[in-house]
């Protein structure tokens, strides 16, 4: 343990960042060894929202323990839910209809553009730009609206369940779906205006934060982090899951490997998801929308992972089965886990200011961090 | 040639600012779109999908009388233990003895809104309603009992 506040033996200055830091979304406390200006080292402690959500899953059934991990990742829900539905589904060997598959994948879209929404706003409020976190609520709240008509909720979704989707799509989906994307599109465009092209914002972006390929691989970096230093990440393109496959969609990659580039992973996907979504919201095929399955799930003896590509990398789903209603054992790899342990390496020997910059573009999400 | 790229610098740097300047002078003088919406004003017009999650209750129709049967299928599948349900055995005419409910206990403090319910319920006996203003003083005032008092079951529901 270091000292609260003070220098150590070396003369160095140890401060503490958070928990209540404006500048932290949510309650992350980094302590944070400074010469100077110059960081020596950081050291996150965790831990300050930490439910035991994989303690709770193992006394709740299959059906049932797919909602509490709409409060991880709280920004994509939806992903989340899809990740634990498709593990159960492998160990089931049920065979998800065309309609769920099509949906499943709409809302995962569109929350994934909601999450990077939130994060530009966000981000650019890190740096010091007030305004852009009005203009990202702004088309954000036409995703909840979207949302909250469908699935009923505008946060804590569960609606993908294990078999299909909870409710079929409301009527006005696909209408809402299409003014959203026309809307959206002229929309990236100012947010590029207004803040990528922006020179102070440059600035304090571009060398800050630098991660090479080969440490973004040691430190199981994924997700945009993996991306903008040039690693072949995306979970959508390696392991393909439910219609992926016949989608026409690019793996973003940048070569930069510094807060930039990972800022324009982002902006570059807003525009990847739109045209998914594009490709699919006349595409929806009739049928159902909920596989036929048993009341009460129980899965065979054996351990099942499933993987999927959420807004912040790769989530993983590991459950262990002994035969009965309840998992042995389950485990999340969550992406915001292993993005924060490569903070310390990232932000190193740069200066306190940049430490934001670099923070920022790891797009941390804490509820995810210590589930 | 270092005056040169100075000047190009510093012009790239005016120009870049003031085309963030001009979207947001352009918001400025066209605020006809109005995106915020006045809370506890607009109650009145206030509309919620209809699949919202507020909390959870139980369908009565005019004769007072509901669908649920006290089967337990909603408190088996409440994740929190919401829902307590006490059952009786309502006696027929025919002297035959029937398992039927008597109390319908909902914690609203307990709910997540994950619907789980709703989806397990074999009768349609309850439903989601779109009602979100839960702030009360005394926390057991949550404690809801949904089915009204003297309602019975429909006629034909099993």
């Amino acid at each position: 343990m270091v000292e609260e506040i003070g220098t150590n033996e070396e003369g160095e200055l140890v401060i503490n960042m958070g928990p209540q830091h404006p500048a932290t979304h949510g309650v992350l406390h980094l302590v944070v060894t400074l010469q100077g200006e110059t960081i020596k080292k950081i050291e996150p402690h965790l831990g300050y929202i930490h439910r035991s959500i994989e303690k709770m899953c193992e006394s709740l059934t299959y059906r049932q323990f797919s909602y509490v991990t709409s409060r991880m990742d709280y920004l994509s829900s939806h992903i989340n839910n899809h990740a634990c539905a498709m593990c159960v589904e492998k160990g089931l060997q049920v065979e998800v209809p065309p309609r769920a598959q099509v949906i499943r994948v709409m809302v995962d879209e569109l929350t994934r553009i909601a999450s990077h929404e939130l994060w530009w706003g966000a981000m650019a409020m890190d740096l010091g730009a007030f305004t852009p976190f009005f203009h990202a609520f702004r088309e954000r709240e036409n995703i909840n609206d979207i949302m909250e008509e469908t699935c009923g909720a505008r946060l804590t979704m569960n609606y993908i369940v294990p078999g299909g989707v909870m409710a079929d799509i409301h009527p006005n989906f696909q209408k809402r779906v299409k003014s959203f994307i026309e809307l959206f599109r002229s929309k990236i465009d100012e947010y590029d205006e207004l803040v990528t092209g922006n020179i102070i914002f440059q600035n304090r972006m571009k060398g800050v934060g630098w991660i090479s390929a080969e440490d973004v691989v040691s430190y199981g970096c994924t997700g945009p982090v993996a991306r903008a230093s040039g690693v072949h990440s995306d979970i959508r393109k390696l392991f393909p899951y439910e219609i992926y496959e016949k989608l026409q969609f690019n793996e973003i990659l940048e070569t930069g490997g510094d807060s930039f580039a990972r800022y324009m992973v982002r902006m570059r996907e807003l525009r990847e998801s739109v045209h998914i979504l594009e490709q699919l919201v006349d595409n929806i095929p009739e049928g159902e929308f909920q596989a036929k399955t048993k009341a009460v799930l129980k899965l065979p003896k054996g351990e099942f992972y499933q993987r999927v590509e959420t807004a912040r990398g790769e989530l993983g789903v590991y459950i262990v089965s002994e035969g009965a209603t309840t998992p042995y054992r389950i485990k999340f790899r969550s992406p915001g886990f292993a993005n924060l342990s490569a903070l310390d390496h990232i932000a190193a020997g740069g200066k306190l200011g940049d430490l934001v910059a670099s923070m920022g573009t790891l797009d941390l999400v804490i509820p995810d961090i210590d589930r | 040639m270092f005056i040169t790229n100075y000047i190009k610098e510093v012009w790239g740097a005016v120009k870049s600012l003031a085309k963030g300047m001009k979207l947001t002078g352009y918001y400025f003088t066209h605020h006809k779109e109005i995106i915020t919406q006045e809370y506890p004003d607009n109650r009145a017009e206030l509309v919620l999908p209809e699949r919202f999650r507020g909390e959870v209750v139980m369908k009565h129709d005019e004769h007072n009388e509901h669908a649920c049967t006290g089967c337990t299928a909603c408190e088996l599948a409440c994740p929190n233990g919401t829902i307590k349900i006490i059952t009786k055995f309502d006696i027929s005419p025919e002297g035959k003895k029937k398992k039927a409910l008597d109390t319908f206990i909902y914690h609203l403090e307990l709910c997540t809104m994950c619907n789980m319910c709703i989806e397990a319920c074999p009768t349609d006996a309850i439903k989601m309603a779109q009602n979100f203003e839960h702030s009360v003083y005394d926390r057991r005032q949550l404690t809801k009992k949904l089915n009204r008092p003297g309602s019975k079951i429909r006629e034909g529901v099993e």
